[in-house]
């Protein structure tokens, strides 16, 4: 069944994803009492070679989303499919061998390096793990990637400690592109770093892709970066998508009055633009996504809610030529 | 307008086992009244550093402020004693920090803390303190004040806890506010909040600000002029039109480069600055900036620019700007 539901240039392909942590209570006997509803209900592809950006306010799920995509946490329901394989019914060896394939980069470059690893090792480890490549191989290997990534290759014995945050970062991406993979989930790979390192590491993400032919799930919470790297963007809230498009529409054409609200809030490094500009600036705060809003989760923040919205969850459609939105309004 | 604050040739350094760490290297700039001043710059470049050293926040040792005159309203704060120097802090000059989960203290109440500068600089009673903190609460647009006061800072979010922190600061209506990068922590909706509520309160208080910030479009829209700072040192400053308009040092131009905008048309390549800040240990003697300028000649290796005046109320330090401006022409 799975095969047949992925066509050609789709790689990555979900269905109905949700994700829920338990909350639980009692220190012998741990009941639990309610869950957090991280990600409630995502359908979405990624094409192969693309980038899809995801965006949203801390708290929204996106992490969670990513880390759900390669099988880090188990999906309380739905399917993942990778190559036409559903992911999260996959366990063990089988699970194991299709790690190689997808990889991440981590938002933290310096919690995300093991201290007392050198740079070698880091890298290499990878290798060794999935069979690549041993002794001197992988040394070669290694050094190749730290090349690949920008770093001298000399670096290899030293520890992570020695570096500069978008050092780091390099390391990592590294890390990730050992194995060769078809698929990143990179997850806020430049939010620790300091703005002239954060140019670097997007121009090196967008090299490797075009050398490897990667595909990358963008995760971040800039909706200018996200906008500058993505081919297609998904914008979330409060663990659904509200909407989703190419970069174009929908910073030409937003339809959901969340993606306005978005859009309008970021500055513009320009102060001719900056005092034209007439802010949509939304109330109040992201709602707790245990007990998430009845109806439409953005109708307590949402300028223009109607009756119904607070009753009925809005349907996920089609509006426009790939152009998806969950609204009432719209 | 006069002047309000005066920084002149302000140092300072930190002495650690490494060596001599030299954060703050002469640093001069004024701010008049009711001006709002940005202070832009990449971590480690000074910008809290040298505010930090203007409250005389700066923990010695190892900190130390080895030269410079703070003039406030006349007064030198580097040589007052403490007791002058606490009935300005909080009072005249007001501080709002960078993170808002651990600048509150976890254990007060928010009328505690919001009334503590109010009993102490104002000399109010207890009851008028609090009737003071819920109008600010109320000012900084916190939902049911009066039912909230007696709150304890965890059971407010990030951008709350922000907003508490901006009505602490404005308790005793400071002449200076100084906002040490107020909004990194926060969401951008959030964060969209906070610049309404700093803009309205700017125009009904007529206070003035500085604004630390990395991040160049929130400055774009807030302030009157832009000090960059780079390596303890100012490298340019100029209202904000002109910096964003008339960029002059390589690195002000650099930084406009890597930063993708929400209104671009087309996809273009960013042009990141290579390489990365120097040591603040082993300062270079010519231009801190040489190792990564596209514009470096021989000069800038031996000779370190001083700010100069290029234009009416524009300063930079760099000896070859000129050639910033004909390669920003050609591009």
């Amino acid at each position: 069944m799975a095969t047949t539901m992925t066509h050609n240039g789709t790689l990555v392909e979900v269905r109905g994803l949700k994700k829920y942590f338990p909350i639980t209570q009692g220190i012998i006997i741990q009941r639990k009492v309610d869950d957090v509803k991280a990600v409630d209900g995502l359908d979405f592809s990624i094409q192969r070679g693309e980038t899809l950006g995801l965006v949203g306010e801390s708290g929204c799920g996106k992490s969670t989303t990513g880390r759900t995509i390669l099988q880090l946490y188990r999906p309380t329901e739905g399917e993942v499919f990778f190559e036409g394989k559903d992911l999260a019914r996959l366990k063990g060896e089988e699970l194991r061998r299709m790690r190689r394939h997808m990889q991440m980069i981590f938002q933290d470059p310096y919690a995300s390096l093991n201290p007392r690893m050198t740079v070698g090792d880091i890298i290499g480890e990878p290798l060794e793990v999935h069979n690549i490549a041993k002794g001197k191989e992988k040394k070669e290997q290694v050094q190749e990637l730290l090349q690949v990534v920008g770093l001298n290759p000399y670096f290899v014995n030293r520890y992570p400690h020695e570096f500069s945050g978008g050092q780091r970062q390099r390391i990592g991406i590294a890390r990730a592109l050992a194995v060769r993979p078809d698929f990143i989930v990179c997850d806020e790979p430049i939010s620790a770093l300091d703005v002239s390192i954060q140019a670097q590491i997007i121009n090196l993400l967008e090299e490797l892709q075009e050398k490897f032919h990667l595909t990358y799930l963008f995760i971040a919470h800039d909706l200018s970066v996200v906008r500058h790297i993505s081919d297609r963007i998904a914008v979330m809230y409060l663990g659904k998508i509200v909407e989703l498009t190419d970069r174009t529409a929908l910073y030409q054409n937003p339809l959901h009055p969340y993606t306005k609200a978005l859009l309008s809030a970021i500055p513009i490094p320009d102060p001719i633009i900056e005092e034209k500009r007439e802010r949509i600036i939304l109330t109040g705060d992201v709602p707790s996504p245990v007990h998430p809003p009845s109806g439409c989760r953005f109708h307590t923040r949402c300028p223009l809610a109607i009756d119904i919205c607070k009753r009925v969850d809005p349907e996920f459609r089609e509006v426009g030529a790939q152009h998806w939105v969950a609204c009432h309004v719209v | 307008m006069g002047t309000l604050l005066e920084v002149k040739d302000l140092r300072t350094e930190f002495h650690t086992q490494d060596g001599v760490v030299h954060a703050v290297n002469g640093v001069t700039f004024a701010v008049d009244e009711g001006e709002t001043l940005g202070l832009v710059g990449e971590s480690g470049c000074g910008k809290s550093v040298s505010v930090l050293s203007v409250m005389r926040l700066i923990p010695q040792p190892p900190g130390k402020i080895a030269g410079g005159q703070v003039l406030f309203q006349g007064r030198d704060l580097l040589t007052v004693d403490d007791e002058e120097i606490r009935s300005v802090r909080g009072n005249k000059i007001a501080m709002v920090f960078q993170d808002p989960m651990t600048s509150l203290n976890p254990v007060l109440t928010i009328d505690t803390q919001i009334g503590e500068s109010l009993e102490l600089h104002l000399g109010m009673t207890k009851e008028q303190a609090r009737k003071r903190s819920v109008e600010l609460l109320k000012m900084v647009g916190i939902p049911e004040a009066e039912g909230r006061i007696e709150d304890y800072p965890h059971q407010f979010s990030g951008g709350m806890r922000q907003r508490v922190m901006i009505a602490m600061a404005l308790s005793c209506t400071p002449q200076l506010l100084i906002a040490d990068e107020p909004t990194t922590a926060l969401d951008v909706t959030i964060l969209a909040q906070i610049i309404d509520i700093v803009k309205r309160l700017k125009r009904e208080l007529g206070m003035a600000i500085i604004w630390i910030t990395h991040d160049l479009g929130v400055i774009a829209g807030l302030a009157d002029r832009i000090n960059v700072m780079y390596a303890g040192f100012i490298i340019e400053t100029a209202p904000v039109k002109e910096i964003f308009g008339n960029p002059l040092h390589p690195y002000t131009l650099g930084l406009l480069g890597s930063i993708p905008r929400l209104d671009e048309t087309r996809k273009e390549k960013l042009t990141p600055i290579e390489g990365l800040p120097p040591d603040l240990v082993t300062m270079p003697t010519g231009c801190p900036f040489y190792d990564r300028c596209r514009f470096r000649t021989e000069k800038c290796l031996h000779e370190n620019p001083p700010l100069e005046v290029s234009a009416v109320r524009h300063s930079v330090a760099c000896w070859n700007w000129q050639d910033v401006v004909k390669a920003r022409g050609r591009a």
